[in-house]
């Protein structure tokens, strides 16, 4: 049985981290933009905001940093978390589409005058990428530790690309929750890569050297 | 006529004229500067464009598109030249009828049309212009609002006999 203090703490990690997915949502429902748009346009922006709360989830995932999941819970989550943050950009590219065709074409052939399209090509492309090889791993037969460096590698830059394509955008979004939300992303990402691909890893070479 | 720069004093005495007499022709005379070059259309300016869009008095109120028409080269006023304007509005989106009209120049080349507010569309906040008629190149611009709150844009056409 958990200690009450475990479960308080337990309690918090999933209060913070909802709001933190949440909050930017919440705020923009509340856009001033969102009467004169259609409903392809609102969905596609909420898939949007919505993936970059599923991108902050992920990396907790990974590391099996959220309390109250079993390791196996947690891996399970992650790919079901990697599956929806594939459906969001679906729905977001699409909905872009049904909205303006020549626009969303534009973005997508690397021709838009807007600057922040292409970082959301590359982190469409990657996230694409990553989601296809977490599928075929054990079929291609491809070594664990290198795909995981593949992983880990193209999820970073997926995640990077994203923040700068959010931040670039003028939308329905709240400022304060956008760079809230995105600085949060940075951040758990910058620190899970640096333990589980540094700190994890000397341990684990410790470890095995002892025994 | 003496060499001007002989030892470092003067040469820093003539550098600085210099300097000083080249700002002032950059600031001083922007006139001579303009050579009234061909504007050119600008990338996604043809997106969501309805051509002939009718002539309207106004598309709505609270936002004034502007600007001046001329002829490329000489900089001459062009008068009674149709500008195609359209941009994602209070009303709706580029698509969005309502949000296309067509205006005129006057006799000093200007046009001008009050719409709704302009609203950020695909991530900026922009308006759309054509001049695609027979007399000169087709031109599309997609000028960018510096702020999403600016109640007013300016897009000036310098047109190439087509």
């Amino acid at each position: 049985m958990r200690k009450p203090q475990g479960r308080l703490v337990t309690a918090a990690v999933w209060l913070g981290l909802a709001g933190l997915v949440i909050t930017p949502m919440l705020v923009a429902a509340l856009s001033p933009y969102l009467p004169s748009r259609e409903f392809a346009y609102i969905a596609s922006g909420f898939a949007g905001i919505l993936c970059l709360g599923l991108f902050l989830v992920q990396p907790l995932l990974a590391g099996h940093y959220l309390p109250g999941l079993a390791r196996m819970q947690a891996r399970r989550w992650h790919r079901r978390v990697g599956l929806g943050i594939v459906i969001a950009i679906f729905v977001h590219v699409g909905g872009l589409y049904l909205t303006s065709p020549p626009d969303t074409l534009d973005a997508l052939f690397l021709r838009s005058p807007t600057p922040f399209s292409v970082f959301g090509v590359i982190a469409m492309w990657g996230t694409v990428f990553v989601a296809l090889l977490a599928a075929a791993r054990r079929r291609l037969g491809l070594d664990y530790s290198l795909w995981k460096v593949i992983h880990h590698g193209i999820g970073s830059i997926v995640i990077v690309s994203t923040v700068i394509h959010a931040l670039q955008i003028e939308g329905t979004m709240g400022n304060l929750s956008k760079w809230v939300i995105c600085c949060s992303l940075l951040l758990v990402t910058a620190l899970v890569a640096v333990d589980l691909r540094l700190l994890r890893r000397s341990v684990k070479a410790r470890d095995s050297q002892q025994s | 006529m003496k060499i001007p720069f002989y030892n470092r004093r003067s040469f820093l005495r003539t550098a600085s004229y210099g300097v000083a007499g080249l700002g002032l022709m950059a600031g001083g005379v922007p006139a001579m500067a303009q050579s009234f070059a061909p504007t050119q259309t600008m990338r996604g300016g043809s997106n969501n464009y309805r051509p002939n869009a009718p002539l309207v008095d106004r598309l709505g109120s609270g936002f004034q598109m502007s600007g001046i028409v001329r002829r490329a080269g000489t900089g001459e006023p062009l008068e009674g030249v149709r500008i195609q304007i359209w941009a994602a509005t209070t009303l709706g989106g580029e698509r969005e009828p309502r949000n296309h009209g067509s205006v005129l120049t006057q006799a000093d080349g200007s046009y001008s049309l009050e719409m709704e507010q302009i609203v950020p569309n695909f991530g900026q906040p922009h308006a759309h212009l054509a001049y695609d008629d027979d007399d000169f190149e087709t031109v599309f611009l997609r000028p960018v609002m510096p702020s999403a709150s600016d109640t007013s844009l300016q897009a000036d056409f310098n047109l190439a006999p087509a």
